[in-house]
């Protein structure tokens, strides 16, 4: 009896024990490290970094990918996520956060905006113009093309002549011209 | 030779067993209960943040999805907390005056980062990974509730083993098809598990793997 009872006082002084197994000592992301001089965990790498993968996301963007179904898809996607915000999903610059006062994103279906290729749209993502900050850490390289690609066929879509849509979208009492777009939907 | 124990010392032995039974079995049942408290979980907790982000005015009101913010949750164990670049991207422009977003111009001007509080701690011996719940079509809502709906972000679960192995044990109805992930308002089919075991296979999610120990702990 007396050993069963030690034996039990021992287990509820070891289960107050501090558990050290669920902090251990060692960093996780995001976390506050003395270690370091600004208390920051996640270390800027020594300049000159090459990280895994870099040389390829770097070719990425030099190189225009083929376009293809699944590249406009994810180009959707992508859209969707980080440009529709401001731009609105169509492109009209009329996403939720410009009608919440983010002045003015432009509208892609204007003359300016469609005469510029892919490139520039990939380029302005990268850097960012105006207003609007660089996505270069938000959006992959590939991404960005994606989303250019998925921006042409936006431009494309509000512009195309309805007897040119394939038969199975076409309208039944097809408008004899589509909207130019111009000034909103 | 005189006594030792007075004629009383039997019913104080008695009384004071009978007191550390009761203070064992007490003891006991607050350590389970203890473990199961909020207090121990964080379950339902918000923790005070250096600035109320509403995750219900962001996803909920503005539509945006959780991947404007949290951009690596595809591809990496962490979702991703965004830099201050990401709330200035907008707030460079919207609310440029508002009190409540000092911290984070502070943040911008300074180049500090902001010091959140961290509303999910998995024990360290546990190694989480975003990317691979995601790509299962785990939903975001299945751990972390409907954040759209949270003013201040708080920890929708209890987030203990059993909450993981409820689904790692049987995880076709808590798994959506790929699109709805990020989805907040996502309707389940009628027949969940039906949909759930097609995208176990779609997947390639081995089943008999899942859990073992070596799954979640290294």
């Amino acid at each position: 009896m007396t050993r069963l009872g030690l034996l039990i006082l021992a287990i509820l002084l070891v289960a107050a024990c501090e558990q050290e197994m669920n902090e251990q000592p060692k960093y996780e992301v995001y976390e506050t490290a003395d270690l370091f001089p600004d208390g920051i965990v996640n270390q800027k790498p020594q300049p000159g970094t090459i990280a895994l993968g870099d040389l390829e996301r770097r070719a990425a963007l030099d190189e225009r990918p083929p376009l293809t179904p699944a590249l406009l898809q994810r180009g959707r996607e992508r859209f969707d996520i980080y440009c529709a915000p401001c731009h609105g999903a169509a492109g009209y610059g009329d996403g939720m956060i410009a009608r919440r006062g983010f002045p003015d994103p432009p509208s892609y279906h204007t003359d300016r905006l469609r005469a510029r290729p892919a490139r520039y749209f990939v380029q302005v993502i990268t850097q960012g113009v105006g207003d609007m900050y660089s996505y270069a850490t938000r959006v992959e390289p590939a991404d960005r093309w994606a989303i250019a690609a998925y921006i042409k066929a936006l431009q494309l879509s509000q512009r195309v002549k309805a007897d040119r849509l394939p038969p199975d979208v076409k309208p039944a009492a097809a408008p004899a011209s589509p909207t130019d777009g111009e000034d909103g939907p | 030779m005189s006594r030792i124990f007075r004629k009383s010392a039997d019913t104080w032995l008695r009384v004071i067993m009978l007191l550390a039974a009761v203070a064992l079995v007490a003891g006991v049942g607050l350590l389970v209960a203890g473990a199961a408290s909020n207090v121990t979980t964080r379950e339902n907790i918000a923790p005070v943040q250096p600035v109320p982000f509403s995750h219900r005015h962001h996803v909920g009101g503005l539509g945006i999805d959780c991947r404007y913010c949290h951009a690596a949750v595809e591809v990496s164990a962490s979702a991703g907390l965004p830099p201050t670049e990401t709330c200035m991207t907008c707030h460079s422009q919207l609310w440029t005056d508002a009190d409540l977003l000092a911290p984070v111009r502070q943040s911008w001007a300074e180049r500090t980062p902001i010091h959140w509080a961290r509303v999910h701690n998995l024990p360290d011996f546990a190694y989480f990974d975003h990317s691979i719940h995601v790509s299962s079509g785990v939903g975001c809502v299945e751990c972390h509730g409907n954040v759209d709906e949270m003013p201040l972000t708080r920890q929708a679960e209890n987030l203990r083993m059993r909450f993981c192995i409820d689904c790692h044990d049987d995880p076709a109805p808590r798994l959506r098809p790929r699109e709805a992930v990020f989805d907040m308002d996502w309707t389940p089919p009628p027949d969940r598990r039906a949909l759930g075991e097609r995208l176990v296979e779609r997947y390639g999610i081995d089943t008999d793997d899942l859990t073992h120990c070596y799954i979640c702990h290294r």
